[in-house]
């Protein structure tokens, strides 16, 4: 069923306490926070853990929605930043630059072709440098553009262009290495 | 876009996972705990002040946003103790996550607070707290007023929040649009607060330790309801603790079936008492005593009227509720003999009969009126009772059993709806003869306290239905002790032997005490025992000269211990009156002091008892913790043939990493 109130004015009802309107804001954005989420970790449980850290803050965090914003740009920032965080946190334990996927991967390999997508793209996503694979990660989202991604990391829109051009060039030399 | 890029969008579709429901589910139930944590404490005032304004407005209002609650929706003492818990044990974050995942997490971090400083200090993290601080002074909070009227402008404008609803949450009802329009074209009344933490619960302070000498008679009405185990296992198995007065410790205790001593021909029930060392105080002792009501052959029970009492208010929509709640009648159908009687009457709104009686035999035309219910508007509680009481009447026969099933999320917003007032009226029907037990389904606006004051004005028990295996229990397994009362009005009474027993307290029973002379007033009511039923109660005991008496000797006007050398501990009497007698019958046995080994049984009920206590505070079990109940539970599970054992040593576990 089409819902035709704006995430918008869901987080604006929800700043102001309306907990119905931030019940139904997080059921109808979780999913899309969990794939970017899966696309910043490359792992389930990671991205499932990053998801919930996300979704307990963001009753803290709407006081600070600003109402012109767009909430799914809002949100990808809260989940960029905590998935920073969690990075950090993880340093400690291991070397961040192995931080991508691992574990998870292949264990559950229903299918062969899955798995063999999965294989490539954690190769992939691994040779890339963490701000690419962030920047990646995030305009791979149906309807983020160049001028969101920005927004979202804080950065500006050149750089995020600049960054995009750079992830294809590597994909494309990686592809030539496999030749 | 070049084709590597494609490729990479084409792999990750492939391999990005799909949200798992449980965990999704949880997930977006804390955050809404979190949420109405924090409104809790921002505007925990105005939630009061505007209560009047809600209970001025549109009962539709009302229904549809308790309708909205999402199925975390929980009071304001639950969601505070969950976020208690987040904040303050790193334990919670894991609470929710199979313990397999490995340690990737600092144990050292709060769960929600980006912000917090980390131990290892980074400044970057200063600047962030700093940058999403300035972020929050630079927007304040939007007015609360626009936004509400943005709100509704945004319904106008397209459907109500209402049907936009993901369908699998819970059904859709075309019945609540016309509420959700009323709250469109009432904008004067603002911002929509949710009432959401109407939970209620009902409780008295723990039993006291008494002293024999001051007060050697202890006097209590059996309690055979479950109601509060299940609501302790919907709290636990969401990740929270069960606020402390949903802890009724006997009714714990009560939950699981156990194998006492059938009774003889004499009397339909035998009391079986046993003492034991108490496994928290090495100075004290524990006197069990174990109550087994004979179960007649199913196959000579009398004919049954049931009047299946539903509440369709539209905060039953939830999955969890009506749509259980016709899933558990269709399977206690098929245990109903031919003969049996049912009738259905339905209260929301107004109260109204959909189902005249119908002989059990014609399944069609039964379940084809269950299926016709819907939820939709509000509670009109005590027309429904009386309705029910009504249909219940005419049905009654000679030698029939009558009985009015009361299945309600326990919201009773209309008509009587003040708890004295519906005690009263179910009291008075209580005198034709008809029993009441009642149902309760889900969680959020559940109204334990009206349930309990309800069930026990019946005649009858209350059970809270949280899952379809609950609902078999209730009303598949259990169907004979719950509808086939053998004992009515059944008291105890225990005197205790002030040369034996220094102090003593009963663990539980807290809503059930009578007064000491109750016990003989036949007019006085108390809790009934179904066919099958067991009771359990028990008596923690300080014996005299024990290091472990608490209270010390008074100086003046002590009473001398009037020397009873029998060496009984003291003297159980228990009253009962048959179903349908007015006067009781009087059963009566010292208590020895025996050292037989005890049951696993025995075992089993103790260590829910000091489960119990423990949830509740646990103010006497000194430094005995979840990990003895859960080895001493553990050790006496027996052989366990439907579960509950083992279910309830997981929930013990749960409690024990929440309460830490």
């Amino acid at each position: 069923m089409r819902m035709d109130v704006t995430d918008e004015a869901l987080a604006r009802a929800a700043a102001g306490g309306d907990r119905q309107a931030f019940g139904l804001l997080l059921e109808r954005n979780y999913d899309r926070l969990l794939a970017l989420a899966f696309r910043l970790t490359g792992r389930r449980d990671e991205a499932e853990d990053l998801c919930q850290d996300v979704c307990l803050a963001l009753p803290g965090k709407l006081s600070g929605y600003r109402r012109d914003a767009k909430f799914s740009t809002w949100s990808y920032r809260v989940l960029v930043n905590a998935a920073h965080d969690r990075r950090r946190r993880d340093a400690s334990y291991r070397k961040a630059a192995e931080g991508w996927g691992e574990v998870e991967l292949a264990r559950t390999a229903e299918a062969r072709q899955a798995a063999e997508a999965q294989a490539w793209l954690e190769n992939s996503m691994r040779r890339l440098p963490e701000d690419l694979r962030d920047t990646l990660a995030l305009v791979l989202e149906d309807g983020v553009t160049h001028a969101d991604a920005a927004d979202v990391l804080g950065i500006s829109e050149g750089t995020v262009s600049w960054r995009v051009s750079e992830v294809k060039r590597r994909l494309k030399e990686m592809k030539e290495e496999e030749r | 876009m070049s084709d590597d890029f494609d490729d990479i969008r084409r792999a990750f579709k492939e391999v990005t996972p799909d949200a798992d429901p449980d965990r999704k589910r949880a997930t977006l139930a804390r955050a809404q705990e979190n949420f109405d944590a924090i409104q809790g404490s921002v505007r925990g005032v105005r939630h009061k002040s505007e209560r009047g304004i809600w209970s001025r407005a549109a009962d539709g209002v009302t229904t549809m946003i308790d309708a909205l609650t999402t199925r975390g929706g929980l009071t304001a003492t639950t969601a505070l103790v969950a976020v208690g818990l987040v904040m303050v044990t790193p334990q919670g974050r894991n609470l929710l996550t199979p313990p397999s995942k490995p340690a990737t997490v600092s144990e050292d971090q709060p769960l929600i607070v980006f912000e917090e400083p980390a131990i290892d200090g980074k400044v970057e993290r200063r600047e962030m707290a700093e940058a999403d601080l300035a972020d929050a002074i630079e927007s304040p909070a939007p007015e609360l007023g626009i936004v509400a009227e943005e709100v509704f402008v945004d319904d106008l404008g397209g459907q109500s929040l209402e049907r936009a609803r993901p369908v699998e949450q819970f059904a859709i009802s075309e019945a609540a649009s016309p509420s959700a329009k009323r709250l469109i074209v009432e904008p004067e009344i603002g911002i929509v607060v949710p009432e959401s933490d109407t939970e209620a619960f009902s409780n008295a302070e723990s039993s006291p330790l008494k002293v024999t000498t001051e007060e050697p008679v202890s006097t209590f009405s059996i309690d055979v309801d479950t109601a509060s185990y299940s609501i302790i296992r919907s709290s636990l198995t969401r990740g929270m603790l069960p606020p402390k007065d949903a802890v009724r410790i006997e009714e714990i205790v009560n939950y699981f079936p156990y194998a006492y001593p059938e009774p003889d021909s004499t009397h339909p029930f035998e009391p079986t008492i046993s003492v034991l060392p108490s496994p928290w105080n090495s100075g004290t002792e524990l006197v069990h005593i174990g109550i087994q009501g004979e179960l007649p052959a199913i196959e000579d029970r009398p004919p049954l009227n049931l009047v299946f009492l539903i509440d369709t208010s539209g905060s039953m929509q939830d999955a969890n509720k009506l749509p259980l709640l016709k899933q558990s009648f269709r399977m206690m159908l098929n245990e109903l003999r031919p003969e049996d009687e049912v009738s259905i009457v339905t209260y929301a709104g107004s109260a109204g009969q959909v189902l005249e009686p119908t002989k059990a035999g014609e399944r069609s035309t039964i379940l084809s009126a269950l299926d016709r219910l819907e939820a939709g508007g509000s509670t009109a509680g005590a027309a429904g009772i009386e309705q029910a009481y009504l249909v219940a009447e005419e049905m009654a026969g000679d030698g029939e059993v009558t009985r009015v099933l009361l299945a309600t999320d326990g919201d009773f917003n209309v008509g009587v709806s003040d708890p004295a007032a519906l005690e009263e009226l179910i009291a008075e029907k209580r005198e034709s003869g008809t029993y009441l037990s009642i149902l309760g389904f889900g969680r959020g606006n559940l109204d334990d306290a009206t349930m309990q004051a309800l069930a026990q004005n019946g005649n009858g028990t209350a059970a809270y239905i949280d899952t379809l295996s609950e609902a078999r229990k209730v009303l598949v397994d259990q169907l004979t002790g719950a509808l086939f009362p053998i004992a009515n009005d059944v008291k105890i009474q225990v005197e205790f032997n002030p040369a034996e027993v220094a102090e003593y307290r009963l663990i539980g029973y807290e809503t059930r005490a009578l007064a000491r002379e109750d016990f003989n007033n036949d007019r006085v009511d108390a809790g009934d025992i179904g066919a099958g039923h067991r009771v359990t109660a028990i008596y923690e005991v300080t014996p005299v000269g024990s290091d472990a008496v608490r209270n010390t000797p008074l100086r003046y006007g002590d009473a001398e211990v009037v020397g009873d050398t029998s060496g009984e501990l003291g003297f159980f009497k228990l009253r009962y009156k048959t179903p349908g007698a007015t006067t009781s019958i009087l059963l009566e046995q010292p208590i020895q002091p025996n050292g037989q080994p005890v049951s696993d049984d025995v075992e089993f009920s103790v260590a829910m008892a000091g489960f119990g206590q423990l949830l509740r505070d646990g103010d006497y079990l000194g430094d005995w913790q979840y990990s003895d109940a859960i080895e001493m539970a553990t050790a006496a599970r027996g052989d366990d043939r439907f579960g509950y054992r083992a279910e309830a040593i997981t929930l013990m576990r749960l409690a024990e990493s929440l309460s830490k």
